[in-house]
């Protein structure tokens, strides 16, 4: 099966690459943008899905730092 | 993409008479194969068309020259059988394109040069050129990124990163110049040669994926049309992988260490078609390759694509076949992937095979010799090739507001912004690292205990890079001359003599006669300084059509010169140090505007003349400034270069933290410039007998008697924030 | 005394830190895949790219298999000292508390930093004078922690080069005998390099080890 992890800085930690985006965009001319945070996208084809979450908590994410979030059967 | 009607040799640049000598020596029409492989072993960038018989001009030939032009790069004995191999080359073009990649992939790139010759990195310098950054969104950008890419590569792969240089010019605002050099280290022993395979013996590539990384041009002969459905087919700009790398370099030098090797090679710029065939033409020998038995990251490649293909981090070597399980044994230690892709033959024919069919076959020679090399039709230009820019400082400024507006200029402000990006200290033999003195310095022998007796030496290397368009464009002979004497200043600063030179000739389409006069002109100044000093050239790169509508960058030729230094501990330093040392002018200077810093502030295009110079007086003061550098006379040493004697000045106050009262002999110029004649020193008045002493350091303050009167951290603010200013 | 100094492909620092350990003992470098620490009395995970740094800075090098014995070490009371890419692994590996984030800045920055040494009782910073000269350089060096952590050095004020919480350079863990910290006190051991404030921290190891100190 195909699957999607999506990794994200958890919220209320400081995301510098999220903030550069997020200021560099008005400047081109892009209004309204907020909340911008930037993370990573893990693509994987696994037999088993119900082993993803482990993989998360121990290899793919920091779950100190960051928060995941699986797309099954992308 | 090929809707033209034109032959594809043409599209693949080749001309109507290059294609008829490439039939006349087959004796028929080249296949697919073939024809990719001649365009690119045929092009500029691999056969130096219209600059090889320029280059012969440069003196090569030198007492401690252990490995000349011609090899992947150039070593010089330093002694202790201890040999520094080094070579600066371009990476201008894919840098324009994706400046962070482009970069990176220079560096990666100059570093296997490095440890193909079976040397160890131990440093890289790079030199780069941007279009105005105070005003140009384009070239802020260029200049972020590749500056990361560099940084992003060196510092992952543990090779400090410890000088460098960058102006910024209009000119190179569409064709930005990323150079990059690299230092390596070897017992003389372990230098190896492309040039030494042997008939029988077997040809593993290792490294990387092959893909369609940099196909480029030869894209034309992609069997089918692309369309917007085929982007996966497209070439792909080239991407480094550093940590690829650092496990291919400590194999390759552990292959080397074991002398498990007949041959070793890099793959570079037309990858396996320029490095198998480089190798047997030097080794005088044919090479059978199957393309079916190299690894590849996209399965469906046609062979002409594996043969050109530009993937980084793989490097190529010849084996004895005993000796193969023992190779692919240390390859799998440093989990690096090997595979036996041909063999060595005696036909003097590189032979392509796809499994057991034949899908091309062409002699050595044909390859890598029979490209044309074409003569140039140099003539002087009659009109001015560069315009000047927006007058940013008033001619009758005070001297404040004018070493002010230089310090603060883009191209004298602190680089601190640019190599805090960089690891100058890994593998600890850095002595000298950037703001600290003119030249890096590092220790031969790693920075280790000592044992603390009183002979203890501990011998050292200086490294500097240099160029300067703006003066090389005023007077490209004369200019390219200043940059050889102002590199080797910069090396007298830290007690050290030059040993060799490596260039890298950035300039714009040879084909125009008056670019054809500035490379013709500037390769005869170097050749002619470097036989002054007597530092042979022992290899480079040459970067042609640096051009753009708006007309060719400067003539940049780029200098990499590697001296040594008999003590690392008495290396010079370039900020005044003690409060009482007296400040002397070494040197024979004779400073003038044209083509200078304040020529440019003040709106001035680079023209004019350069004064002339008096190379005896050169040679004394090097000598001069170096022994006074060892023997500890002096306390701090500094050419003087852009900006001239007052900014030189305020840079030894500024890196030192102290002030100095100077008293500027009558009639000098404060800003006008010259290049590698003349020396700001600092010391005890014993130190500097027959010198003139135009100062003192002290205090906070920098005064110039009746001009100036500025505390040192007012210039420092000014100087360090310069950069970031222009670039926010 | 000996110390282990761990290499795995990617590592750079490893011969700077084996040849800043030779200075005050022997020092003897150990390969990722092998699972002896050969007897060594102190482990020093060195600074680099290990795998390359890919998908998060030391989060594959935590399961190499030389990492099992260094934890087992570890929790048997061994000192080790985990120094920029080590520290990354040694919190990855949960022998530290917290994580390492990119710079506030997002750029790589190497630069001699001053620090306060704000906890002498350590086995890593005993010899330590008040204040450390040394250099940082790296790009994910912001340390962050959730929960209160033993704190041993921190940036002085106006040093910290990457936003990292309180301005923390170095922890250590409960027990006291695990030691990261993102300044490379490696790069800061002879004079030639402007300074050697950096050595005081391997004798402090040797001090301890020579005490036979053992923080079970």
């Amino acid at each position: 099966m195909r699957a999607r992890v999506l990794i994200r800085p958890k919220a209320g930690i400081l995301d510098p690459q999220g903030q550069a985006v997020e200021r560099a965009l008005p400047a081109l001319g892009f209004g309204g943008v907020s909340k911008v945070h930037v993370g990573r996208l893990v693509e994987l084809d696994v037999d088993d899905a119900a082993q993803l979450p482990a993989m998360c908590e121990r290899l793919l994410a920091n779950p100190l730092i960051e928060d995941y979030e699986i797309i099954e059967n992308a | 993409m090929s809707s033209t009607a034109q032959p594809r040799y043409r599209e693949l640049g080749l001309t109507d008479n290059e294609y008829e000598l490439i039939v006349d020596g087959l004796g028929r029409e080249p296949g697919d194969v073939e024809l990719a492989m001649l365009s690119l072993m045929w092009s500029e960038h691999c056969a130096y068309k219209h600059s090889k018989k320029l280059l012969r001009r440069l003196p090569t030939e030198g007492p401690h020259v252990l490995v000349g032009p011609g090899e992947n790069a150039g070593a010089v004995d330093v002694g202790d059988n201890i040999a520094i191999a080094f070579k600066v080359e371009s990476h201008n073009h894919p840098s324009a394109v994706e400046p962070f990649q482009g970069a990176a992939t220079g560096v990666g790139g100059i570093l296997r040069d490095i440890f193909a010759v079976g040397a160890r990195p131990i440093a890289v310098l790079d030199s780069l050129r941007f279009g105005e950054v105070g005003e140009s969104q384009r070239s802020r950008f260029l200049l972020e990124h590749a500056v990361a890419g560099i940084g992003h590569y060196g510092n992952s792969i543990g090779v400090p990163t410890i000088g460098g240089e960058i102006y910024f010019e209009p000119s190179y605002e569409q064709n930005c110049l990323i150079n990059a050099m690299a230092v390596g280290i070897a017992p003389h022993e372990r230098l190896t040669s492309a040039g030494t395979a042997e008939v029988g013996q077997l040809v593993i590539l290792f490294g990387a994926l092959t893909g369609r990384d940099g196909i480029g041009g030869a894209s034309v002969l992609a069997s089918a049309e692309l369309g917007d459905a085929d982007d996966a087919k497209r070439p792909t700009v080239q991407i480094g992988d550093p940590f690829a790398e650092k496990k291919l370099m400590e194999c390759s030098l552990e292959l080397l260490d074991r002398n498990l090797l007949a041959s070793l090679q890099d793959l570079g710029a037309a990858g396996l078609t320029s490095s198998a065939a480089e190798m047997a033409s030097k080794s005088e020998v044919g090479l059978d390759i199957d393309v079916s038995k190299v690894p590849l990251r996209e399965a469906d490649m046609e062979p002409f694509e594996v043969m050109v293909s530009e993937s980084q981090e793989r490097m190529l070597c010849v084996v004895e076949e005993r000796l193969i399980d023992q190779v692919l044994e240390v390859c799998e230690k440093w989990e690096v992937l090997a595979n036996v892709i041909g063999e060595v033959t005696d036909t003097n024919l590189f032979r392509i095979y796809k499994g057991s069919e034949l899908v091309g076959e062409l002699p050595v020679g044909l390859l890598v010799d029979d490209c044309p090399l074409y003569d140039l039709e140099p003539e002087a230009p009659t009109t001015p090739l560069y315009v000047g820019g927006e007058q940013q400082v008033a001619t009758d400024a005070d001297t404040l507001t004018t070493l002010t507006a230089l310090l603060a200029s883009a191209n004298i402000a602190s680089r601190r912004p640019i190599f805090e990006q960089y690891d100058p200290v890994v593998q600890s033999r850095t002595v000298r690292r950037p703001e600290q003195a003119d030249a890096a310095v590092l220790a031969l022998p790693v920075l280790c205990v000592r044992t603390g007796a009183a002979d203890e030496r501990i011998p050292a290397i200086a490294v500097s890079i240099d160029g300067n368009g703006r003066r090389v464009a005023v007077d490209p002979r004369a200019g390219a001359a200043e940059v050889v004497y102002e590199c080797a200043a910069n090396l007298a600063c830290v007690g050290a003599e030059p040993l060799g030179v490596t260039n890298c000739l950035n300039f714009g389409n040879p084909e125009k006669p008056h670019v054809a006069w500035q490379l013709s002109e500037a390769i005869d100044g170097l050749a002619q300084a470097c036989r002054d000093l007597g530092v042979p050239v022992v290899g480079g790169n040459v970067s042609l059509y640096n051009e753009s509508p708006d007309g060719p960058i400067l003539p940049t030729p780029v200098i990499g010169m590697v001296g040594k230094l008999p003590d690392a501990r008495r290396a010079g330093q370039l900020g005044f140090c003690n409060p009482g040392d007296r400040i002397a002018l070494v040197g024979d200077f004779n400073p003038s505007r044209d083509g200078s810093e304040i020529a440019k502030l003040h709106g001035s295009a680079p023209a004019g003349a350069l004064p002339d110079k008096d190379l005896s007086a050169i040679r004394a003061a090097h000598e001069r400034v170096r022994q006074g550098v060892r023997n500890k006379q002096f306390s701090s040493a500094h050419d003087i270069a852009e900006g001239g004697i007052l900014v030189a000045i305020a840079e030894c106050c500024i890196a030192g933290g102290l002030g100095a009262i100077i008293n500027l002999p009558e009639g000098l110029d404060p800003f006008g410039e010259d290049f590698g004649t003349a020396f700001i020193v600092s010391g005890p008045t014993e130190g500097l007998e027959g010198l003139p002493v135009i100062g003192v350091v002290g205090r906070r303050e920098l005064v110039v008697g009746g001009v100036l009167n500025v505390a040192v951290s007012e210039l420092s603010q000014v100087h360090g924030r310069g950069l970031s200013v222009l670039l926010s | 005394m000996k110390f282990g100094i761990i290499r795995f492909p990617g590592t750079c620092d490893d011969v700077d830190a084996q040849l800043a350990a030779a200075r005050v003992g022997e020092a003897e470098l150990l390969w990722h895949r092998d699972r002896d620490l050969h007897g060594v009395d102190a482990v020093v995970v060195p600074g680099g790219f290990s795998y390359g740094d890919y998908l998060r800075t030391g989060a594959i090098a935590r399961f190499a298999p030389i990492m099992e014995s260094v934890i087992e070490f570890a929790h048997e009371g061994g000192l080790v000292l985990g120094i920029c890419n080590g520290f990354q692994i040694l919190c990855e590996c949960g022998l530290l508390p917290g994580a390492l984030l990119v710079n506030d800045h997002l750029r790589f920055v190497f630069r001699q930093v001053q620090l306060d040494v704000v906890d002498h009782d350590t086995p890593f910073t005993r010899n330590c004078p008040p204040s450390l000269s040394i250099p940082v350089k790296h790009t994910t060096g912001r340390y962050y922690t959730p929960e209160p952590v033993q704190v041993v050095l921190r940036y002085a004020d106006g040093h910290n080069p990457n936003g990292s919480q309180d301005d923390i350079a170095g922890v250590v863990n409960n027990a006291g005998n695990v030691f990261g910290l993102m300044p490379h006190p490696e790069h800061a051991v002879d004079a030639l390099t402007g300074s050697t404030d950096g050595l005081t921290i391997f004798e402090s190891i040797r001090t301890a080890v020579g005490e036979r100190i053992r923080v079970a």
